[in-house]
């Protein structure tokens, strides 16, 4: 039999905005929700200049480490108000996104993975999205145990960590020079 | 908190990675724009976990059904041709995706977008906003009425021109099968120096190009065309055979 051959993609152009602005779109959380944070960065391109008309989406499980998904055995998420899902557009250069900080996800092989946010980011010049995961520096024991950091070199690992602010995380994204982020092929 | 023991393997749907030779590269020499921005080193492999197979499931609150007629914006018509887009959602195992979000946005008749970087001198539609979104229904249908958007210049190369498209925005019901895209119109006569177009595999080509459809086209009212999407399904594993109700 043969399979559907999968659609192939295409840059979200310049105009993005149009049809991928939602209001409220960068609220994973209600911002009066507590323990909410803010995960913020700016997109950087070959140059060294900001992107400001890139979208970041974020992906995540919520502070037990849960989806709310159907797909994630085990059973629903229970944080009212928590969707997992933030859109930024890079107005600027930067990205922010209004979440909690995602607890531990088990691996599937009998481990846990360090918390981590899944990022998908589009711009004008990518015919394609771009996969990274946010990280966070401050848990240094989990990330020691996470499957996903192991596999990558020392000064690698350093792109994915995002430090703590004031009102949250902080981590910047470089599409390409000496401190490329780590892209996933998913 | 009653979650899973970390001793415990999970048995997760994992999807089907597309043959990089079928896929668009992110980054393609004749397409400018790609010059600083596409990533230079080779991306590393994640294997599907709970977050990839997981994904937002963005629903019924996001889109109200005036969103799937783009033709009735602003207390007014569109100008142009009008003509209604349909099709499935499907993935590559061809089982439909229903009640997932569809968002699309577009030039006008006249191929400029209301948005404040573009200038080129083509006339603003008032009645025309350029933005819907449609929830396929439980067979993975989508359907919108629009007018058809016009070519238009850009600086890419000299006597630079997109071929017609709708821009399209997917998300299935798993981070791994998140789509966006761009629609064409059947032969259109500008894809042979479009590099957005060019920079899809050969072999791929063709499923980015919308059907016209007589059979949907509506009397004394618009024309049709059809164009299906298939987002990833699941991984074939060496395992699993076509009566895959009989395997242990
Ligand atoms: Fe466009």
């Amino acid at each position: 039999m043969t399979q559907p051959m999968t659609t192939p993609s295409a840059t979200v152009g310049p105009y993005l905005a149009i049809g991928l602005t939602w209001e409220g779109g960068e609220f994973a959380v209600p911002a009066d929700t507590p323990g909410a944070i803010w995960l913020r960065g700016t997109v950087f391109d070959g140059n060294g200049d900001p992107v400001p008309d890139a979208m970041v989406e974020t992906w995540q499980a919520d502070p037990d480490g849960r989806f709310d998904h159907p797909d994630d055995p085990r059973g629903a998420a229970r944080h009212p108000g928590f969707t997992g899902f933030g859109r930024s557009h890079t107005d600027s250069g930067e990205y922010a996104i209004c979440t909690l900080k995602p607890g531990r996800v088990p691996d599937g092989e009998g481990g846990l993975q360090a918390p981590h946010v899944d990022v998908s980011l589009f711009a004008r010049g990518l015919l394609d999205r771009v996969v990274t995961r946010i990280y966070f520096a401050d848990e240094a024991e989990a990330n020691a145990e996470d499957v996903v950091l192991r596999g990558l070199p020392e000064d690698r690992r350093q792109t994915l960590l995002a430090t703590p602010t004031d009102d949250g995380y902080r981590l910047d994204l470089h599409l390409q020079g000496d401190r490329e982020t780590v892209f996933f092929a998913v | 908190m009653t979650g899973t023991t970390p001793g415990s393997r999970l048995d997760l749907r994992r999807y089907a990675r597309t043959d990089v030779a079928l896929r668009t590269p992110v980054g393609y020499a004749d397409y400018k724009s790609t010059g600083l921005r596409a990533p230079l080193r080779t991306p590393v492999d994640l294997p599907h976990r709970l977050t990839e197979v997981t994904g937002p499931l963005l629903g019924e609150d996001r889109v109200t059904a005036a969103d799937a007629d783009l033709t009735k914006r602003l207390g007014g018509e569109a100008q142009g041709q009008r003509i209604i887009v349909h099709g499935r959602v499907l993935d590559s195992d061809g089982r439909p995706v229903p009640n997932t979000l569809v968002e699309v946005w577009q030039a006008n008749a006249a191929g400029r977008y209301r948005h404040v970087v573009d200038n080129w001198p083509a006339p603003l539609d008032p009645h025309f906003d350029g933005l819907g979104r449609v929830m396929t229904d439980d067979q993975g249908r989508y359907e919108f009425t629009t007018v058809k958007p016009g070519a238009y210049p850009w600086g890419n190369h000299h006597n630079a021109w997109r071929p017609a498209h709708i821009h399209f925005s997917l998300f299935g019901r798993a981070f791994t099968q998140r789509l966006v895209t761009q629609m064409y119109f059947p032969d259109d006569p500008l894809f042979f120096q479009d590099p957005i177009f060019n920079s899809i595999p050969e072999g791929a080509r063709h499923l980015a190009i919308s059907r016209f459809d007589y059979e949907r086209t509506v009397p004394d009212w618009a024309l049709g065309f059809q164009w299906d999407i298939v987002l990833r399904g699941a991984e074939q594993t060496p395992f699993e055979t076509e009566d895959d109700g009989d395997v242990a």
